[in-house]
């Protein structure tokens, strides 16, 4: 049986400092992320005498590889373990990563779970930047962009992790998945003005389907800044290791589009439910894989058939509806209680509908797919300006797109499908999902953030005075839910009653 | 593609969804195009002033 589909989403946030001179975005990174603590502190949403909870390293190992083995040439990624890094009350991680501010939803439970919880991140880096110009001197500000690339060969991430089965043979996920990932970005590809690829031009590629597509060289392995594969083979569960593993999907583009991220996301748990329990039965590995990630990126039109490996052709969007009606008889036969059955059934509705619309003409989808809403305004802009591809203003609409401030995005202008409500957004910036364990430390760090020194995914560690540390673990994602720990945290006063009442 | 056939045959919804396309020039069709230009138009207010400048300096460093 397909274990519950817990999920989230780590998204890293392009930044520009401008206004005061020479910038470092490590830096300012660090300012964003300090002005938002200090802002929670301020108004008393964060204990004032507090030290802010550090995140705890002591399990972090993106090193293993789920192939059992680590080839030779793989940089092992590093683990930074002295920039800014806080754990918040809604149980998300918000921190420096290499040069970008990034933020780690917490676990969720569905794919609309992750929609709150993502725009949340949106909202939070929102505030980071109005908190931030307290601290700059006139003139500067820090400008935050929900994008993957800056179009001039650097992208940055927003990865994806799923929990699996530890019992599903890694082979049949990278051989069953692979297609899918080709294929996905026809719904769920961001847009991009240009290319990056080396040796193609603007002129060949004036707009595709992805931001990353460009970035991706193998077809598996562990790397993420280089080399990048289709299938990540980083092996860190963040929980009981006998029992389950942690897919870390890095080939996704950082979504606008609320329905986009619901049909990533919801697609994606459905098919990887499929395929532990060994029910997808179609294999339409492509014969090169990279050159038809690419290929789909290029082709606006979603008309061009790429090889497959057993022979033949097939586009992406026929691709997809054949992952479609095997997800279809998936939900007929097992249900599809392993995603949520109410959302399963949703995404499957939402997942037809849109390979429909693309189908017909990509135009009818504007109002979901962000590839498609963004070549809207660039077509409309083109042409009322009569511009060429390569004309700056189209690459700047191109960046704004993703633009966080609200008097300048354009996704917020583009009319796109709303699927959550903007008071469930903003509870979910200080409050936790209900529905995994993010609940229990979520609501420890609001109740008791004297008493608690680390956090990390799996564990929380208590400082109740006299004692050494108290670590609690959470190697079990679907424990410390609000229906498992919610009236004992009600309880209990203090921290040290808590853990007493525990028993650990 | 045989299953393709037998989807489209047992998805009728499709069929009404067809039909309610708008013509090009109708009343709805207009009202679109208009809110395009509503749209292009707030772009050209909120578009960075140098939109140049803000391309060419909008550098990141690689991440992940």
């Amino acid at each position: 049986m397909a274990v519950p589909k817990i999920v989230g989403i780590e998204t890293e946030f392009g930044i520009v400092a401008r206004g005061g001179g020479e910038s470092n975005p490590i830096t300012a990174s660090s300012v964003l992320i300090n002005a938002y603590v200090q802002e929670l502190v301020r108004t008393g949403q964060s204990a004032r005498t507090a030290p802010r909870v550090g995140w705890d390293f002591e399990d972090e190992m993106p090193h293993v590889d789920a192939r059992g083995t680590t080839p030779g040439d793989a940089r092992p990624p590093e683990v930074e373990t002295h920039l800014v890094n806080a754990v918040l009350t809604n149980g998300a991680r918000y921190y420096v990563d290499h040069a970008h501010p990034e933020c780690s939803t917490p676990e969720c439970a569905d794919a609309r779970e992750v929609v709150v919880w993502d725009r949340a991140a949106e909202e939070i880096l929102r505030r980071s930047m109005t908190a931030a110009r307290d601290l700059l001197g006139p003139g500067e500000e820090i400008l935050v962009h929900k994008n993957n690339s800056d179009g001039k060969g650097n992208s940055y991430g927003c990865h994806e992790n799923y929990l699996l089965a530890r019992d599903t043979p890694f082979g049949r996920i990278v051989r069953q998945i692979t297609p899918f990932f080709v294929t996905r970005q026809v719904f769920a590809g961001a847009g991009k003005v240009g290319v990056e690829a080396p040796g193609l031009t603007a002129q060949e590629v004036p707009y595709q389907l992805s931001q990353r597509a460009d970035f991706f060289e193998e077809e598996v392995g562990l790397e993420t800044t280089l080399k990048r594969p289709i299938v990540n083979t980083r092996d860190e569960p963040h929980a009981d290791a006998k029992q389950y593993r942690r897919l870390h999907v890095i080939i996704g583009d950082a979504n606008m589009s609320e329905v986009a991220t619901y049909l990533k996301v919801g697609t994606t748990a459905i098919v990887l439910a499929m395929i532990e329990d060994d029910e997808l039965g179609i294999d339409l590995a492509p014969a090169v894989p990279i050159a038809a990630l690419r290929q789909v990126s290029y082709d606006v039109g979603l008309t061009r058939p790429f090889e497959l490996a057993s022979g033949g052709t097939i586009t992406a969007l026929e691709a997809q509806w054949e992952y479609f009606e095997r997800a279809r008889k998936y939900a007929e036969t097992r249900g599809l209680d392993a995603v949520g059955q109410e959302v399963g059934a949703d995404v499957m509705a939402r997942w037809e509908d849109v390979l429909t619309k693309l189908e017909t003409d990509p135009a009818q989808a504007a109002d979901v797919v962000d590839w498609v809403a963004k070549r809207r305004l660039l077509e409309g802009y083109r042409e009322r300006h009569d511009l060429e591809w390569g004309d700056p203003r189209l690459a700047a609409i191109g960046l704004q797109y993703h633009d966080l401030r609200p008097e300048r995005c354009l996704a917020e202008r583009a009319g796109l499908q709303r699927l959550v409500d903007p008071d469930e957004v903003a509870h979910a910036v200080s409050n936790p999902p209900e529905t995994t364990r993010a609940y229990f430390r979520g609501r420890c760090l609001q109740k008791w953030p004297d008493a608690i020194v680390a956090a990390n995914w799996d564990s929380l560690v208590f400082d109740v005075g006299g004692d050494p540390l108290r670590r609690v673990p959470m190697m079990e994602p679907s424990r410390g839910t609000a229906e498992h720990v919610g009236t004992l945290i009600d309880e209990c006063e203090t921290a040290a009653e808590l853990l007493s009442r525990l028993g650990s | 593609m045989a299953e393709r056939e037998q989807k489209k045959k047992s998805a009728p919804q499709r069929d009404a969804e067809t039909v309610e396309e708008v013509p090009a020039g109708s009343e709805s069709g207009e009202k679109i195009k208009a809110e395009l230009d509503d749209l292009l138009d707030e772009i050209d207010d909120v578009l960075e002033q140098n939109a140049e400048d803000f391309v060419k300096s909008y550098i990141q460093k690689g991440g992940e």
